[in-house]
């Protein structure tokens, strides 16, 4: 289980309140009966946190070859905006109303326009930067992504672009997401998706209306909210028979 | 035949879909993330987060009771042999933002703290992570298999991860690595049935009382290890579940699966309700009964009060009365196919007075008949206040619709219709769901035997109280709407 923040209604972080009580409780457990027989614990017994773990082993740094979706048609190549401190100490409150309004807000300029570059920066209160990155996985975890960078993993919203090679005008294809929290999506300027409320990411959990993907390059971009708990998304395109695309490439040059 | 029946369980299924889920135990069944319920000195046992948890005599009427030292949340229990392993986690849960978390095992030989044999021997921490890694080792749960014992363990931070332990110390066998095995999952439990592996979870949003979206899904795997696919193909480590049970009625938000397996076709689960709304929303210990169907767990349901037809999957037969049958006129004129000469009018139906004015003044014989949608063939079933229950499902009282015409065990294994309920134990019945989606109908009393009796169709136009047999439709019966 998980407990919620006291008056937060947030179920994914545990409230100083339970902290208490579970403190109290663990204090009248004492009381208990509990025979140490000596065994050794099989595993070590005090965790440990180890350093930040960096990008590796969920990312790894962009190869100058285009990228083909994985086997399952999800798309690897990304290029990821450093975090929007954005605080929500709880996610009950990811209406669609506010989480179309924080989603579509402008931070930055070209928010909304054009792939930006891997290293460019941009200022968002703070100045952030942008880094071209392919997950080694087949979801792209955005926690871990800002975790290895030392930057704050709960309430944010992260940036997320991708550039679409496709090798011909793919019609009737449909944008599959599913993201934690929430998001919403856009291919070549135009919203394809929104995944509102508190989210957990299963894949293909929201799907697009049909739409087309021109031959040639296609900018497929993403915001995703999060208050506590871990962010992460994935992505991919099917046909209309549920089948992932998979003869396209993924090139951020 | 199978096949038929099954059929008419479907039906029965959805006839009772829109039942409401009432957490429905009495007594004081508070608690959150209960551990599998578990028998020790005749009586049963979960725990919850925190110390202690809920006893029962009868899984009906739960108060609080039982120890559980070392504290921490959402333990698990399972008895092997003559030692009951308990699994707890101390840390994590994203408490003051950290996820760094062990899971302790201790065992015992008892359960009741008032047994000779009671008495917690730290086994140690069997299961950890570190506050970094894609892991929050909480929330465990046993299985054992095939000889072997595994443990579950995770939250939605990162991975649910399975290892292996000793069934004989309880400790990690040596050598064991954590294996992932779904995400985006809390509160999971493992089942073994008919060569699958199950692993069940919860989804959804925990611990915001009526908003809590908390519901259990499962998906499957031939080995313990995984992978693990929902009845869509989706890998459980692509966020993939199966629902099994969510909310309903005024009870909010199901989580922390434990299954009950009562023998005979018979499985329950336990579960918490986020909020129970007839308990001033608070956290609740559930039962309700465990249906199967094609492969997969499905939360089923207790039977809805109501009128039905009490129908046999023996033969088809209808529940009655065994009394004279009264003919309905029928209008012969011009014979009784093709249009009527005069205008189209609906017909009445053979009221309870029609039918009930050749019955007898004292007790009935029940017999089997044909359903002819006569009145001593349909039942009103009640659950009866107070009278307590087993297992999640209450006692009801079972009458002829529209009077207190009440069926009855007798001392020599019959069943008959008597003329008022009581109140009596003769009088009271379990109806408790089977994995198939029928019922067994149980009388509460003891009938001159040591089994449990039900009621069993030994004929196709006979019923007696007689022992159930699972691999038989004699004692299944349905409910199914006048």
């Amino acid at each position: 289980m998980k407990l919620l923040p006291s008056g937060s209604g947030y179920h994914r972080e545990r409230s100083a309140a339970l902290a208490n009580l579970l403190k109290q409780l663990r204090a009248g457990a004492a009381a208990a009966t509990l025979i140490i027989v000596g065994l050794a614990p099989a595993i070590a017994a005090d965790p440990v946190a180890p350093e930040a773990p960096g990008l590796a082993p969920y990312f790894v740094p962009v190869s100058s070859a285009p990228k083909a979706p994985d086997a399952d048609g999800f798309l690897q190549r990304w290029l990821l905006l450093e975090p929007i401190v954005k605080p929500n100490r709880s996610n009950t409150g990811f209406t669609g109303t506010y989480v179309r309004q924080a989603l579509t807000t402008e931070y930055f300029k070209g928010q909304f326009k054009g792939a930006p570059r891997d290293g460019q920066t941009v200022a968002a209160g703070a100045p952030l930067r942008w880094h071209a990155l392919d997950s080694t996985l087949f979801d792209v975890k955005l926690f871990n992504f800002a975790q290895g960078l030392n930057k704050p993993v709960y309430g944010v919203i992260f940036w997320a672009v991708t550039v679409i090679d496709s090798p011909r005008e793919i019609s009737n294809v449909r944008l599959a997401v599913g993201s934690n929290s929430a998001s919403m999506w856009w291919v070549n300027g135009k919203e394809a998706a929104g995944l509102f409320g508190d989210r957990r990411m299963v894949m293909d959990d929201v799907v697009s209306q049909p739409l087309t993907l021109h031959k040639g390059k296609n900018i497929l971009r993403g915001a995703v909210i999060n208050g506590p708990g871990l962010s992460d998304f994935c992505v991919r395109f099917i046909d209309e028979d549920g089948h992932p695309i998979r003869d396209i490439a993924l090139d951020l040059r | 035949m199978r096949h038929l029946a099954l059929a008419v369980t479907c039906a029965s299924l959805a006839l009772f879909s829109s039942a409401p889920a009432h957490a429905q135990l009495a007594g004081e069944p508070y608690i959150h993330d209960p551990s599998t319920v578990t028998l020790s000195d005749g009586k049963y046992y979960t725990f919850g987060t925190g110390r202690g948890g809920l006893v029962s005599e009868d899984g009906w009427t739960w108060h609080a009771g039982g120890e559980r030292p070392g504290g921490g949340v959402a333990p698990d229990v399972i008895k092997i042999g003559d030692h009951y392993y308990v699994a707890y986690a101390v840390g994590g849960g994203g408490m003051n933002g950290g996820h760094a978390s062990n899971v302790k095992v201790m065992w015992t030989k008892s359960l009741d703290p008032k047994s000779p044999d009671f008495g917690y021997h730290d086994v140690g921490v069997v299961a950890s992570s570190n506050g970094v890694e894609d892991c929050d080792a909480i929330d465990p749960a046993f299985l054992y298999a095939e000889g072997r014992l595994w443990l579950s363990y995770g939250t939605y931070f990162g991975y649910i991860r399975l290892v292996e332990l000793d069934p004989k110390t309880g400790q990690r066998l040596a050598g064991n690595q954590p294996v992932d095995i779904a995400i985006d999952m809390e509160a999971t439990a493992l089942l073994y049935r008919d060569g699958y592996y199950y692993l069940l979870g919860t989804h959804g949003t925990c611990c915001d009382g009526p908003n809590s979206s908390y519901n259990i899904r499962v998906g499957r795997s031939r080995s313990p290890a995984g992978p693990y696919l929902d009845n869509m193909g989706v890998p459980l480590l692509k966020g993939g579940g199966k629902l099994v049970v969510a909310g309903r009625g005024r009870a909010f938000g199901p989580g922390h699966f434990g299954l009950i397996d009562l023998g005979d076709g018979m499985e329950k689960y336990s579960m918490h309700f986020e909020a129970d709304m007839d308990r001033s929303a608070r956290s609740v210990l559930a039962i309700q009964p465990l249906v199967w169907k094609d492969g997969w767990p499905l939360g089923g349901d207790n039977v809805t009060p109501g009128t039905y037809e009490i129908q046999s999957e023996r033969a088809g037969g209808a529940l009655e009365l065994a009394v004279d049958f009264v003919r309905m006129p029928i209008d012969r004129r011009g014979g009784f196919f093709g249009p009527p000469a005069g205008p189209v009018s609906p017909v009445a139906m053979q009221t309870l007075a029609q039918d009930s004015a050749v019955w007898p003044a004292g007790p009935i014989d029940v017999d089997l008949g044909d359903y002819m949608i006569r009145p001593h063939q349909q039942w009103t079933i009640t659950p009866v206040a107070n009278a307590g229950g087993y297992f999640g499902a209450p006692y009801y009282k079972i009458v002829i619709a529209g009077t207190d015409r009440a069926l009855a065990a007798t001392a020599d294994r019959k069943v008959v219709a008597v003329p008022a309920f009581t109140g009596a134990d003769e009088q009271l019945w379990r109806i408790d769901q089977l994995t198939d989606g029928t019922y067994r109908i149980t009388p509460k009393t003891k009938v001159a035997t040591k089994t449990p009796l039900a009621l069993v169709a030994i004929g196709a136009s006979t019923p007696v109280l007689a022992t159930f047999d699972p691999r038989s439709d004699a004692g299944r019966w349905v409910f199914k709407t006048p």
